[in-house]
């Protein structure tokens, strides 16, 4: 039987309500028991003292770009950076080569996974056949093969009556469909955010109405044919005042936002001198849009944070800013940024924090976890609120080195990283 | 004239208006007034920058632009490289920084380049020693365009202070609309940009200019008025119907060109559409100085050459 103590730490369970000093002892790979003191004399002890230890983050959205793309990143070393950033999970994208439209290609990255070890790894299929946004794809065996969601992201769902047909599809399975809200005629070619800095710098906008307008439809149909819906990596004011207007009328949409957007903007693209570690998409956008997602997450409306996790080789930024891809190497800052961002000014507490990044993660795919009660898997994410983390690119696990944080110091951080009741993460010192 | 002019010029590079001070703008301007002689010389060359290598790397289409910097270049004394390809490096497997380290490999003292994407210059110039000057880069800045402009300008009026320029077409995505949006309000005049605001990036005021959606209310008071190039693609069929409504409504034709003062400028960094942008009889008439500007480009880029090498404006034109 394998066992882990974890002693002495603040556990935190928003769902049994719980965040005091207490142990948590792991066997078999799920929480066998909580409590204030427990004796298991000859069971392995994880120190958490002065930590807080949550049941496991789950990253919705992630790129790991296996197959097809090694060079970027492959499963294991995605896996490994996971753990490192302090995810116990993640759920990766389907745009990889082949892309994941079938189930021999979920199979394929579920058998990787399970040979990295490190973190568990939940595949998102492909809504139409290789994310073209024409066809259907083969939604049904994929959920059988072990996908828990759907997607064509970074591509959005052009097509309005797909979208329909996908969101009406999907209730068969019972799963989300994950969606990049843009509409690609509006944003047109451009590599940041429309607007003054983008009209001062020189580059090609794609205006926040190309985003709110894909919302706006996406919400309509969802309550339309009531299929499950779940926006990604919400970047606006008007896409966070769009979900609120929804949810205040009852509709069962979530949403995400990357910590990226609440985390910088447009000026630090004017900022970075053209450099395209600052080019992303959806694309940093306003100080104002950036206010409105952190009161979206105080108040509730938004359901999730994510890492939005997209390496690419460092050549590939080694270019100008409209040749570079779009995207940041994020596993290993998001739980750092969220505790600096988020935590320490007060915007929400660190229960809050566990709500975003674990418990209803869980619940939107359907995955176990998001929760300390027994029985429960006995993943765990700790986190060190005092550590100060500086962010160095060329000591990251992910392959991909490609971040605007680089000597950024955070404070806060995780700590350490269990995934059925294993350690496999721990931070140095 | 408040604007006292810079001593020299503060950086390696020259990749953009918006980086740079009015003295400085100032004194390449007074520079260039000094070497646009060397052009009426039987010898039309000065010995400045005899032993210096320029590599000319054009990644986009020009003719005039790559044809003016060699001519300047020339004059200078200067060896030239000349580097020219349609498709940028990325299509090539070629990255934007392994084209700046092979063309150090072979130690030119100035690159310049002209780019399809936005900030490559500045990119170059941050991982090269040579100084890098800015040809144009995607939709951002021209600014050898934009001080040949405010040079031609000047030596009609004197000075740009208190001057009214009329900026009109295809301004979204022009970096000739911007780097001269950036230079003329440096120097105290005031930019109109005339488009229809299909054709007007968003948030204009941050350019410090004034939007006009039609041409008559712009041209009234104007000194000068620019004429820029519309392109007619299939993509640009979405910002206006056709090039007969396009002449109809927004075309600089001669019965315009007298709403605005007596004597305006009527220039275009070229080439021209006759007949779309601007009616012939204006491109063609007295108060045209579309070919001046031409001269005085080469006279402009020798300015920026000379002193980026470290020059004295002084002695400009000295052999």
């Amino acid at each position: 039987m394998s066992r882990l103590l974890v002693r002495n730490g603040r556990v935190i369970d928003p769902v049994q309500g719980i965040d005091e000093l207490m142990d948590i002892l792991i066997e078999d790979g799920r929480i066998a028991k909580l409590a204030r003191e427990i004796k298991a004399a000859d069971a392995p002890e994880l120190d958490a003292e002065g930590l807080v230890v949550a049941p496991g983050f789950i990253d919705l959205h992630s790129h790991l770009r296996e197959p097809g793309y090694e060079y970027k990143e492959t499963i294991e070393t995605g896996c490994l950076a996971a753990a490192a950033g302090g995810f116990t999970a993640v759920c990766c994208m389907a745009n990889t080569n082949p892309v994941n439209d079938e189930p021999a290609v979920t199979r394929y990255i579920m058998e990787k996974a399970n040979r990295a070890g490190a973190v568990k790894v939940y595949p998102i299929g492909a809504l139409s056949k290789g994310c073209k946004g024409e066809e259907l794809a083969e939604i049904g065996e994929m959920v059988q093969a072990g996908a828990v969601a759907i997607s064509d992201s970074p591509n959005p769902v052009a097509n309005s009556l797909l979208m329909r047909r996908a969101l009406e599809y999907c209730k068969s399975f019972d799963v989300p469909m994950i969606v990049h809200p843009q509409d690609e005629l509006l944003s047109d070619r451009g590599a940041m955010h429309e607007g003054r800095v983008s009209t001062r710098i020189g580059l090609r906008g794609m205006p926040a109405a190309a985003e709110e307008a894909f919302v706006a439809r996406d919400i309509l149909l969802a309550e339309f044919t009531g299929g499950r819906l779940h926006l990604g990596h919400l970047s606006t004011a008007g896409s966070v005042e769009a979900i609120r207007v929804a949810k205040a009328r009852g509709s069962r949409v979530t949403c995400e936002v990357s910590a990226h957007h609440f985390s910088l903007t447009d000026e630090d693209v004017a900022g970075s001198n053209y450099d395209p570690q600052w080019k992303m998409n959806p694309p940093l956008r306003t100080d104002d849009d950036r206010r409105a997602i952190i009161e979206g997450i105080a108040d509730g409306t938004i359901d999730a944070i994510v890492s939005d996790h997209a390496p690419h080789h460092q050549d590939e930024k080694e270019m100008d800013f409209a040749d570079a891809p779009f995207g940041i190497s994020a596993l290993e800052t998001a739980v750092s940024l969220a505790l600096d961002r988020l935590v320490r000014p007060g915007v929400i507490d660190v229960s809050a924090l566990v709500r975003l990044m674990s418990v209803t993660p869980a619940r939107i795919v359907g995955v176990p976890g998001g929760s300390l009660a027994e029985g429960s898997p006995g993943d765990l994410t700790v986190l060190d609120l005092e550590r100060s983390v500086t962010v160095d690119p060329a000591s990251f696990v992910s392959k991909g080195r490609n971040t605007p944080f680089g000597g950024v110091t955070l404070q806060g951080g995780p700590a350490a990283t269990v995934v059925g009741g294993r350690v496999v993460w721990r931070a140095e010192g | 004239m408040g604007i006292e002019p810079a001593t020299a010029l503060a950086g390696k590079d020259l990749v953009g208006i918006a980086t740079l001070e009015a003295g400085e703008i100032q004194l390449l301007l007074d520079t260039a007034e000094q070497l646009l002689e060397v052009a009426r010389r039987p010898i039309k060359k000065v010995p400045a920058l005899r032993g210096m290598t320029v590599v000319n790397l054009f990644m986009e289409p020009s003719t005039r632009t790559r044809f003016s910097f060699e001519v300047a270049e020339k004059r200078l004394s200067a060896d030239t490289l000349n580097f020219s390809s349609s498709t940028s490096s990325v299509t090539k497997g070629e990255t934007l920084f392994d084209t700046a380290r092979n063309l150090m490999a072979m130690a030119p003292d100035f690159i310049v380049i002209r780019h399809p994407n936005t900030g490559a210059p500045h990119r170059l110039a941050g991982v090269v020693s040579a100084s890098v000057i800015n040809a144009g880069d995607g939709s951002n800045e021209h600014p050898t365009q934009a001080l040949l402009d405010a040079f031609t300008i000047r030596r009609h009026f004197g000075s740009l202070e208190g001057l009214t320029v009329v900026i009109a077409g295809d301004i979204r995505h022009s970096r000739v609309a911007r780097s001269n949006a950036f230079l003329l309000t440096k120097m105290g005049a005031k930019v109109r940009f005339s488009a229809p605001a299909s054709l007007l990036p968003v948030e204009v005021e941050e350019l410090q200019a004034e939007a006009y959606h039609r041409l008559e209310p712009a041209l009234e008071g104007a000194d000068a008025v620019m004429m820029l190039r519309i392109q007619m693609e299939r993509q640009k069929k979405l910002n206006f119907p056709s090039m007969r409504e396009y002449y109809d409504f927004f075309a600089l034709t001669p019965e315009r060109l007298r709403l605005a003062k007596e004597g305006a400028l009527v220039m275009h960094p070229g080439p021209m559409n006759r007949g779309v942008e601007i009616d012939s009889e204006v491109a063609d008439g007295d108060q045209s100085v579309i070919l001046e500007q031409v001269t005085n480009g080469v006279a402009i880029r020798m300015a920026i050459l000379y002193l980026l090498a470290g020059g004295k404006s002084e002695s400009a034109a000295g052999s």
